[in-house]
């Protein structure tokens, strides 16, 4: 028997062993972005071979607005994947949040636009939490739920556009909601706002190391901290540098998009919650083992409920951003494949469809991936089809990676 | 519910069924309780007493209705009928989440461990530590780690270990210990070494041991006769959803354990108290 006051001493430890390690946890899965991040580098470096403006800032800034909209209802899917349900419908509750915003801010009703967003996302949230009332009190499958879903909602939403006799669509003349994409930050908030984010999470990173140790638990290796926090660094200049270039051929044009803090706040919002609340545990704990939650005492059809309701919330975000892009709502809103192309990023990204295990950064990995297919093969002159069947290949690719890389790392 | 004295099918070796005096005596009394699914009779009349710091084995063959007495316990189901006291008043106990304020844990044979989580994570499901509302996963794999060497469990390398990557033994060890950090006073464990081969089987016999010997009631659904001889302090036998005999594990032996449990009665009379029918 050990005893119990044994402490180990990371930093005795043989350097390259603790790679070792972490490098097997990486291939395992746990913290498993690298074979992701690995193939989007692949992705860009031959879009870039094979289109030299793939690279360029206005397109990159261009890409990442493509993204918004599977990164953010990507988001709002993970909530279900993770309890091992689905919304089909998210796509469409996103359509109905754009049109609502976009119909109230019309100079035909003329409302104000802290009103109608604030509304919009409630009528969202609302559609979430009754699916999931739907799904919870009458233990129907979500996927019908939701399936029904996506068409009632798509059925309501072309009513609602139609009933503005506008011909199918109504376009934002309001400037904040046009602006959530389009309107971009000045370059010196840009380069402030990405400086604080930096070294927020470098501080938020050695703080939990430094009191790990002080409790006298083993930590994370000092080395793979600084590890992140220089790659976070990395990163965060490489977005300064690509939003603050001009990418403007008339106008000067540079900052960052509103629609990318729009992003960080959703993603660090979802993370927050999912990993430093009881309810993100018990939404991981449902999802893995739901009767053994029930068992440990957790409400667990509250925590359904409230995953169900921050589905829709997130997908209304979505909605607002998308209309934004669009410059407007439209009845032609085809929710259905923005749904399976949400689903598609938080999978590509490692999130399993069979509830326990994800997180919200792969949604936005997942959803750059599919923006980035998208972007570089319209760049390179790739047709719809091609677009179609790469995209296909690259989920399978990222599912099959992901099953073999999990295979052998559990006894059961 | 009324309470029905002398109407008990149950041969309780104290003499007393259905009547109260003597519960007070006990952690656990059950008195009359009974169970039906539809028509089916799961379990009928069972009067049953568990003292603390004593492991008592509760045996029987398949079907004879123990798992559905232990739930009955646990609060995933109440009874049909009967009383149930906790330190000698009744209670009535809807929901697990009671059972769990009373002090009454229980380690179901599929363990109820979430293999997506970790061991700390496990260890507090549904009862985590927080820190100005935000998890306080610092404080929580402090006491894990405390509670596990102090069961002497350590058999796991980390406690950031996923519960999926553990073996069958550890995972027992772990759904055990988390029973004891949240300071239960009874633990009942179903076939809790069914799975194991002959090495886990002792460690976790051992660590039964230890939970009686830190004063918690133990009431343990076995089918393995030699564990409940190495490890109970009393024995209760289920035939076809009745309680047929219970007392101190001396009044019995590995004969007339396997007649009662196959035929509801035994003429062996190891002991002056043995049931008579």
């Amino acid at each position: 028997m050990s005893t119990p006051d044994q402490i180990e001493i990371p930093s005795h430890e043989d350097m390259s062993s603790q790679l070792t390690g972490e490098l097997k946890k990486l291939w395992r899965g746990e913290s498993g972005l690298i074979p992701i991040v690995i193939g989007l580098g692949a992705l860009v470096i031959y879009f870039q071979v094979r289109s030299p403006v793939f690279l360029s800032a206005g397109n990159l800034t261009n890409l990442f607005i493509q993204a918004t909209v599977f990164v953010l209802l990507g988001m709002a899917e993970i909530w279900l994947l993770l309890l091992g349900e689905i919304d089909l419908s998210l796509g469409y509750v996103a359509g109905i949040s754009a049109a609502i915003a976009t119909i109230l801010v019309d100079p035909k009703y003329h409302w104000s636009v802290f009103i109608a967003i604030p509304l919009a996302l409630l009528v969202a949230a609302a559609q979430g939490a009754l699916s999931g009332t739907m799904v919870i009190k009458l233990r129907l499958p979500s996927f019908i739920v939701t399936l029904a879903g996506l068409l009632g909602w798509q059925g309501v939403l072309i009513y609602i556009i139609d009933k503005q006799n506008s011909g199918g669509s109504v376009s934002i003349q309001e400037k904040v909601l046009r602006n959530l994409v389009s309107g971009d930050l000045t370059v010196f908030a840009t380069w402030v706002l990405v400086g604080v984010l930096v070294v927020l999470m470098a501080f938020f990173i050695l703080r939990s190391d430094r009191s790990r140790r002080a409790s006298g638990l083993e930590g994370r290796p000092f080395f793979i901290s600084v590890l992140k926090i220089v790659g976070l660094a990395i990163a965060g200049l490489l977005m300064v540098l690509i939003f603050n270039t001009n990418r403007g051929s008339f106008i000067v044009l540079r900052g960052m998009p509103y629609a990318l803090p729009i992003d960080f706040a959703v993603l660090a919002a979802g993370t927050f919650i999912l990993t430093k609340t009881r309810a993100g545990r018990y939404i991981y704990a449902i999802g893995g083992n739901v009767e053994a939650a029930r068992r440990a005492g957790v409400s667990v059809d509250r925590y359904r409920l409230l995953a169900f309701t921050l589905g829709g919330l997130t997908a209304g975000i979505a909605g607002l951003l998308y209309a934004s892009r669009l410059g407007g709502a439209s009845d032609a809103i085809d929710g259905g494949t923005l749904v399976l192309f949400a689903v598609a990023s938080a999978v590509i990204g490692g999130t399993s469809l069979f509830g326990g295990r994800g997180k919200m950064i792969h949604a936005a990995i997942g959803g750059i991936i599919i923006a980035t297919i998208y972007n570089g093969m319209s760049l390179i002159g790739m047709s719809v089809a091609t677009q179609f069947i790469a995209t296909a290949l690259v989920l399978l690719a990222a599912v099959t990676i992901d099953s073999v890389a999990r295979r052998g790392s559990t006894t059961s | 519910m009324s309470s029905t004295p002398g109407f008990s099918s149950g041969m309780s070796l104290d003499g007393n069924s259905g009547v109260d005096p003597t519960v007070s005596q006990f952690l656990l009394s059950l008195r009359g309780i009974a169970k039906n699914f539809g028509a089916v009779q799961a379990v009928q009349h069972v009067d049953l007493d568990v003292p603390a710091g004593q492991v008592t084995a509760l045996i029987g063959d398949n079907g004879a209705g123990k798992t559905v007495l232990i739930k009955t316990v646990a609060g995933i189901w109440g009874p049909s009928s009967g009383q149930i006291y906790w330190n000698g008043e009744e209670v009535h106990i809807h929901s697990p989440r009671e059972a769990e304020a009373l002090g009454i844990a229980t380690v179901y044979q599929d363990l109820a461990l979430c293999d997506n989580l970790d061991i700390v994570q496990n260890m507090y499901l549904g009862h985590e530590e927080t820190r100005f509302s935000m998890l306080d996963e610092i404080k929580m794999e402090l006491a894990t780690k405390k509670t596990l060497s102090e069961l002497s469990v350590s058999t796991v390398k980390s406690v950031r270990q996923l519960v999926g990557s553990l073996s069958g033994g550890q995972r027992q060890a772990i759904a055990v210990t988390r029973a004891v950090m949240r300071d239960s006073k009874l633990v009942i464990m179903d076939e809790p070494t069914a799975a194991l081969g002959v090495a886990q089987t002792a460690q976790v016999l051992a660590l039964i041991r230890r939970l009686a010997d830190r004063g918690i009631a133990v009431l343990y659904i076995s089918h393995n006769l030699n564990d409940v001889f190495s490890v109970a302090d009393r024995i209760a036998v289920m035939h076809l959803g009745t309680l047929v005999s219970h007392g101190p594990v001396a009044n019995y032996d590995t004969t007339s354990a396997v007649e009662l449990i196959t035929t509801g009665e035994t003429k062996r009379t190891p002991a002056a108290s043995a049931p008579a029918n």
